[in-house]
C-alpha cells in the first residue's frame, strides 16, 4: 500500500482519472443542458461512437487531429439536428429515440470502421495539445502539478465549460429561456418563447458536446475499435441525474467516477486488490456514485417536462 | 384513439370510426409496417452501398424470421425474453418509472436460476423447473428492488441506480462464473478455465415441445405470463394502484394509497420479469449452461434494451407487447440469417444498423400516428401533416393532456372520460383558435 | 411543399409493399453460387471484429490464406459475441451443410458439445480450447502462448533497466491466461529480483481500461509491458506516448508502435487448418486436438527491425526458444 502513495503513483492516478473523466464530463455536460430543455437523450453513446470514427477517420487519413476534433464536432450537430427533430418535431417518445439512435449508431460506425479503415493504425500525432499541454509555471507545482496541469486540451475546455455553463443557465437570457423550456413549457410558450426552436438548440448542443466526446475519448485511447465507448454515454447520462442538472454537480459526478476507476484500476496493478477480487473491485465506481447519492447529495428535481414532448393545447 | 373514444362501449367507437372515415384507421394500422418497410428500405441502399445485395439480404431477413417452421420456432424462442422484458417495461412505465436496468436484471436472474439448479440438480423436473425460474424471478426482482427503494424512499433516480447496477450486474457475472460457479470438470481444466457453469441438470432445461426444432416450454410460459400481467394491471388492485401512481402521485397519495410501495413494488415486479427472461435464456439455451464472455450483451443480446422497445411498440399492453416481441424477434433471427447470406464480415453491424434504424422510424411514424388520433381524427392526411407543425387551426374537442411517458395508454387503460367542454352560444369565452 | 409530401407519403406505401413482395418472391437464396469442382464449405464465427489485431484477425487471415490451396468457399460471422446469435449461426450453418464451422471462441464451446450430435456429417472446430468432448466430428485448437510468452518474458527481464514490468490481461481464461502465466514464469527465469505486475481489466474489448493500466504501470516505474487481447491497443498507444517497450501476442503489432514493438508472438493458424483441412478432405471429422506452438511453426516470435533490441538481449531469448522448440525446456503452464 506505501507503494500507492508515492507521488509518481498517486499522480498518475488523479491524472488518469481525470482523463479518463473528461469524455464522461463532456458529453453530461451536454446532455446537461439538453435535459434542462425538457429532452431525455439516450442516445449519447452512439452519438460519441459516430464521432469518435469520424474524427479517426479522419485524423488517419490526414494525420491532423485538430480536424478530426472539428469532424467530430460537424458528426455531433449532424446527430444532434436528427435527434432533434426526432424528439422535438416529431415529438416521439424520447426514451426509445434515443435507444433506436445508439443502436443504429453503433451498428453503423462498426460497419463504417470494418469495411473502410480495414487493420487499424493508431493515430500517429502523440504529441501537441491534444495529448498534452503543459501550463508554463503551474505545472511545476509539487504534486499537484503533474496531476492538474498536464492535461490535454479537452480537459481544460471541460473546466471552462463547466464555469461557462452554470453562467450561462443561472444568468443569461438564454439560461432561462432553456429552463422555461424544460419546467413548463406551455407557460413559456404563452410568453412567446418559441419552444421548439430553444429544445433544438438545446438538444444541437448536447449532442455537439457528444461528438467531442466522442473525439477526447479517441485521443485517450489512441485508436478506433467497435464499440470504443463501451457504455460510457449511458454513464454520462446517469451523471446528469446525479449532479442534479447543475454543470458542478454533474462535474463532481464524473470525477468521482473517473477517480474511483483509477484509484481501483492502479490498487489492481499494484497487487493490493487480489486478482480473485478483480471483477469485484470494479463494480466500485458505480457502488459508490451510488452511495454518494443516496447519503451526500442534496435532492434536485428533474426539470418538470422532462421526456414530455411539447404540442401546443395538448401537454 | 382519445382517452374519451377509447372509454366508448364498442358499438359506438365502431361508429365513432364509421363516421370519422378510413383514414384514421388506416392510420392507425399501417403506419407501423409503414415505418418498418421505409427504415429497411434506408437499410437496402446502405447494403447496396457497402457493396452486397439488398435482396439476397432482405430475402433472408423474412424466410430466417418467418419462412417456415424452423424459422417461426427460432423466432418465438428470441422473442421470449424480449416479451418477459418487455411486460416488466409494461408494469414500470405504467408507474411512470424508467428501467433501464433490465440487462442486469436479466443477468442476476440467470445467475439466480443457474445457481439453484447447480445447487439442487436431481429435483424432479416438474418441481425443478419452476423452481429456477421462480429464482430468476427472485434474483431479477431483488435487482429490481434495490432501485425501486432506492427511488421511492431516498429520491434517487431511478435513470442512474439502474444504469449503475447494470455495471455491478456484469462484474458480479464475471465474478461468480469465473469463481465459485464455474465448471471445475476435467475435459475444461486442460487449457485455461472459460467462465460458464458446468452442464446443468437436464431436470432443468426447459423442455422441447416441438420435436425437431428448439421451441421450448418457455414460449407457452411467457405468453401466460403475459396474459396473467395484463390481468394484473387491469383488474387487480395492485395493477390499480400502479397505473394510477403512474398517472399521478399526487392524486394516489390523496386518494390514501401507498405511493412509496407502490413504486417500490412496480420495480421490482419489472426486475422480476427480466430476471424470469434471464432464466429462460440459461435454460432455454442450446448449450444448457450459463456462459459469459466478459460483456452484458454477451448474455443478454442487449434482451435488456430491445425489451424497452417492444414494450412501447407495444403500446404498454402486455397482450400487444407479444406481438411486437415476436416481430421484433423476427427482425433479430432474420437478421443473423441476412448476415450469412450477405456474407460480408462486418454484416452483423449492418444488421445492427437496420435494427436501430427500424426503431427510429417506427417510433417517430409511431409519434405522428398518435397525435394523429389525439386530434380526433383528421379531414385529410395533409391536415394530419401540416397540424403537426403548428397549432391545429381547426381541431375538434380537445383531449385532456396526456403524460407523454405512456404513450398509447389511453387506448389500453380507460379513463372516466373527461369533461367535454359545451359550447353555448352565450359563452364567447370559449374560443375556438 | 405540403402538397408535394402528401403525394410522396401515398406514394411510399404501395411502393414498399410491391418492393416487399418482389423481395420474398425473387430474392435468391441465401447460398452464393458455387464455382465448378468440389468446394469445401467453411464458416467462421468469431466474437470480435476481423480487423482486431488479434484474435479473430489471426484465425480469419489464416483461413482466407487457404481459400484457394482447398478450393474453400468461406462465410465468415464476426462480432459475434451474443452466444444465442452464435448458436443460431453454427446451426444454421449446420442445416446448410457446411463441411467445416470453426467456433473461433472458448464461450461457444458448449453450444458445439451440443450441436455436434446432431450433426455427424459436419466438422466442428472448437478453439481456444483443448476438448472435443469425445465427439467424432469435433476438433479442438488451441494455442500454447505460454511459451512465446516464457520466451518474451525472459527477453523483458534481460533488457528492463527499471526491472518492473507491468503485464495486462483482460480476463483470466484462455490463451490470455496461458501468455500472462508464461510471461511472468519467464521473467522470474531470467532475473529473480525483477517485479512483474499482473492485472487483468475484466473485459476483452475495453481499450480505455488497457490505456488506464499502462498508465498505472508507467507511473510505478515500469519500462517493459505486454498484454493480450484486442483491446492492446489502448496500452500500446501509451508506450508509444511514454515511449516504454512493449511485447505483443497473438498478431504483429510493431505496425501500432514502430519504435516500442520489441516483439509480437505471431499466432499462424494455417498449419492447424491445414491438417484439419485434409483429415476432412480424407474423412475425419474430428477426434483431434491441435495446438500451435514455437516448435511446429503455429507461433513465432517477430522482431521488429525498428527496435533497438541489444544483441545480447536478442540471443539470450533466441536461445530460449530453441531450447522450448527442441523440448528442451518447458515452459510452465
Amino acid at each position: 500500500m506505501n507503494h500507492f502513495f508515492t507521488v509518481a503513483v498517486l499522480s498518475a492516478t488523479v491524472a488518469s482519472g481525470i482523463a479518463l473523466g473528461c469524455p464522461l464530463l463532456l458529453a453530461a455536460l451536454g446532455e446537461t443542458v439538453g435535459q434542462r430543455s425538457g429532452v431525455l437523450n439516450l442516445g449519447v453513446d452512439g452519438i460519441m461512437l459516430l464521432s469518435a470514427f469520424g474524427a479517426y477517420f479522419v485524423a488517419l487519413r490526414t494525420g491532423n487531429i485538430a480536424l478530426g476534433v472539428l469532424v467530430a464536432l460537424g458528426v455531433g450537430a449532424v446527430m444532434g439536428l436528427i435527434t432533434a427533430f426526432i424528439n422535438v418535431t416529431v415529438r416521439a417518445e424520447q426514451g426509445i429515440s434515443g435507444i433506436g439512435i445508439y443502436i443504429a449508431a453503433l451498428g453503423l460506425s462498426g460497419m463504417l470502421f470494418e469495411r473502410y479503415v480495414g487493420t487499424p493504425l493508431p493515430i500517429t500525432n502523440t504529441r501537441g495539445p491534444f495529448f498534452a499541454v503543459d501550463i508554463p509555471l503551474l505545472d511545476r507545482i509539487p504534486y499537484v502539478g503533474t496531476m492538474f496541469f498536464k492535461q490535454n486540451v479537452l480537459v481544460y475546455l471541460a473546466i471552462l465549460l463547466i464555469l461557462a455553463l452554470t453562467f450561462v443557465l443561472r444568468h443569461t437570457t438564454y439560461g432561462m429561456k432553456v429552463q422555461a423550456a424544460g419546467e413548463n413549457p406551455a407557460a413559456a410558450d404563452t410568453v412567446g418563447l418559441d419552444v421548439s426552436r430553444i429544445r433544438y438548440s438545446a438538444v444541437i448542443f448536447g449532442c455537439t458536446m457528444a461528438g467531442l466526446a466522442g473525439a477526447a475519448l479517441l485521443i485517450v485511447d489512441g485508436i478506433f475499435q467497435e464499440n470504443l465507448t463501451q457504455g460510457a454515454g449511458f454513464i454520462a447520462v446517469a451523471l446528469v441525474y446525479f449532479g442534479g442538472w447543475r454543470p458542478a454537480g454533474v462535474a463532481i459526478g464524473a470525477l468521482l467516477y473517473g477517480l474511483t476507476g483509477a484509484v481501483i484500476l492502479t490498487w489492481k496493478t499494484l497487487g493490493i486488490i487480489p486478482l480473485s477480487l478483480s471483477d469485484l473491485a470494479a463494480t466500485a465506481p458505480a457502488v459508490i456514485v451510488v452511495l454518494a447519492l443516496l447519503f451526500l447529495v442534496g435532492r434536485y428535481r428533474q426539470p418538470t417536462a422532462l421526456s414530455k414532448p411539447y404540442l401546443r393545447g395538448v401537454s | 384513439m382519445s382517452q374519451h373514444e377509447a372509454s366508448l362501449p364498442g358499438k359506438a367507437r365502431l361508429a365513432g370510426i364509421a363516421a370519422n372515415g378510413w383514414k384514421p384507421l388506416f392510420l392507425r394500422w399501417l403506419t407501423l409496417p409503414t415505418a418498418a418497410v421505409s427504415a429497411l428500405l434506408i437499410g437496402a441502399a446502405i447494403i447496396a452501398v457497402m457493396g452486397a445485395n439488398p435482396l439476397t439480404g432482405y430475402h433472408a431477413l423474412l424466410t430466417g424470421a418467418f419462412g417456415g417452421s424452423y424459422a417461426l420456432t427460432s423466432t418465438a424462442v428470441k422473442a421470449v425474453p424480449l416479451l418477459l422484458v418487455g411486460i416488466g417495461i409494461c408494469i414500470s412505465f405504467r408507474a411512470n418509472v424508467l428501467n433501464i436496468g433490465g440487462e442486469g436484471q436479466i443477468v442476476m436472474g440467470g445467475l439466480a436460476g443457474a445457481a439453484t439448479a447447480l445447487a439442487l440438480p436431481n429435483l424432479p423436473k416438474i418441481v425443478l423447473i419452476p423452481l429456477v425460474l421462480l429464482a430468476g424471478c427472485v434474483g431479477g426482482g431483488i435487482w429490481g428492488a434495490i432501485p425501486g427503494i432506492f427511488k421511492a424512499y431516498r429520491n434517487v433516480n431511478e435513470v442512474l441506480s439502474t444504469i449503475m447496477l447494470n455495471l455491478v450486474a456484469v462484474q458480479l457475472m464475471n465474478y461468480l462464473l469465473a469463481g465459485p460457479m464455474i465448471d471445475k470438470s476435467e475435459s475444461f481444466a486442460v487449457v485455461g478455465r472459460i467462465p460458464q457453469t458446468r452442464l446443468l441438470s437436464p431436470n432443468s432445461w426447459l423442455p422441447i415441445i416441438v420435436p425437431g426444432t428448439q421451441l421450448h416450454l418457455g414460449v407457452v410460459i411467457a405468453v401466460l405470463v403475459a396474459v396473467a400481467v395484463y390481468v394484473l394491471l387491469r383488474r387487480t388492485g395492485v395493477g390499480f394502484r400502479i397505473r394510477s401512481v403512474g398517472l399521478s402521485t399526487d392524486a394516489s397519495r390523496y386518494a390514501g394509497m401507498a405511493v412509496k410501495r407502490t413504486t417500490a413494488m412496480a420495480l421490482t415486479l419489472s426486475g422480476a420479469m427480466c430476471g424470469m427472461a434471464g432464466a429462460m435464456l440459461v435454460f432455454g439455451s442450446i448449450s444448457h449452461r450459463m456462459v459469459t464472455d466478459g460483456t452484458l450483451s454477451g448474455f443478454t443480446g442487449s434482451d435488456g434494451y430491445y425489451g424497452i422497445v417492444v414494450a412501447l411498440f407495444g403500446g404498454l399492453n402486455p397482450l400487444w407487447t407479444i406481438l411486437s416481441a415476436f416481430l421484433f424477434g423476427g427482425l433479430l433471427v432474420g437478421g443473423v440469417s441476412m448476415g450469412i447470406a450477405l456474407n460480408v464480415p462486418y454484416s452483423s453491424d449492418l444488421v445492427t444498423t437496420i435494427v436501430g434504424l427500424v426503431v427510429c422510424f417506427v417510433v417517430a411514424l409511431d409519434a405522428v400516428r398518435r397525435r394523429a388520433n389525439l386530434q380526433s381524427g383528421p379531414a385529410s392526411l395533409r391536415q394530419l401533416l401540416t397540424r403537426n407543425w403548428r397549432a391545429p387551426a381547426d381541431s375538434g374537442p380537445r383531449a385532456a393532456p396526456v403524460p407523454a411517458i405512456q404513450p398509447a395508454i389511453e387506448a389500453a387503460v380507460p379513463l372516466p372520460p373527461p369533461p367535454v367542454p359545451e359550447l353555448t352560444p352565450a359563452d364567447p369565452g370559449e374560443a375556438l383558435p | 411543399m405540403k402538397g408535394k409530401v402528401t403525394k410522396a407519403r401515398w406514394l411510399l406505401l404501395p411502393a414498399a409493399a410491391a418492393l416487399a413482395v418482389a423481395m420474398v418472391g425473387c430474392g435468391s437464396s441465401a447460398k452464393p453460387a458455387s464455382s465448378a469442382g468440389h468446394q469445401l464449405k467453411v464458416a467462421l464465427i468469431t466474437p470480435s471484429a476481423t480487423n482486431d489485431l488479434a484474435f479473430s484477425q489471426a484465425m480469419y487471415s489464416a483461413v482466407e490464406s487457404l481459400k484457394t490451396k482447398y478450393n474453400l468457399q468461406i462465410s465468415v460471422q464476426d462480432n459475434m459475441y451474443v452466444v444465442a446469435d452464435a448458436a443460431n449461426a453454427i446451426q444454421q450453418y449446420a442445416a446448410e451443410g457446411y463441411n467445416l464451422i470453426i467456433a473461433n471462441g472458448s464461450q461457444y464451446g458448449s453450444t458445439v458439445q451440443q450441436l455436434a450430435p446432431k450433426y455427424p456429417k459436419v466438422s466442428f472446430a472448437w478453439g481456444t480450447a483443448g476438448s472435443t468432448f469425445n465427439m467424432p466430428n469435433v476438433y479442438a485448437y488451441q494455442a500454447a502462448a505460454n511459451e512465446g510468452g516464457y520466451v518474451q518474458g525472459y527477453m523483458a527481464a534481460l533488457m528492463s533497466k527499471s526491472k518492473v514490468i507491468g503485464v495486462i490481461g483482460p480476463i483470466d481464461v484462455g490463451d490470455a491466461q496461458l501468455y500472462t502465466d508464461g510471461f511472468k514464469a519467464g521473467v522470474m527465469a531470467a532475473d529473480q529480483s525483477a517485479t512483474v505486475h499482473l492485472s487483468f481489466t475484466g473485459s476483452f474489448s475495453d481499450v480505455s481500461l488497457m490505456a488506464s493500466a499502462a498508465h498505472s504501470y508507467v507511473s510505478e516505474g515500469a519500462d517493459v509491458l505486454t498484454g493480450s487481447s484486442q483491446s492492446v491497443v489502448g496500452a500500446i498507444g501509451v508506450a508509444k506516448s511514454t515511449s516504454v517497450a512493449w511485447f505483443g501476442t497473438q498478431w504483429d503489432q510493431a505496425s501500432l508502435a514502430p519504435s516500442d514493438v520489441v516483439s509480437s508472438q505471431v499466432y499462424n493458424w494455417v498449419p492447424v487448418l491445414d491438417q484439419i483441412l485434409t483429415g476432412i478432405k480424407a474423412g475425419k471429422l474430428g477426434g483431434a486436438t491441435y495446438s500451435i506452438d514455437l516448435g511446429n511453426g503455429g507461433e513465432k516470435i517477430v522482431f521488429n527491425s525498428g527496435y533497438p533490441l541489444p544483441a545480447s538481449v536478442k540471443s539470450a531469448g533466441l536461445s530460449v526458444l530453441s531450447k522450448i522448440e527442441s523440448g528442451t525446456l518447458t515452459p510452465p503452464q
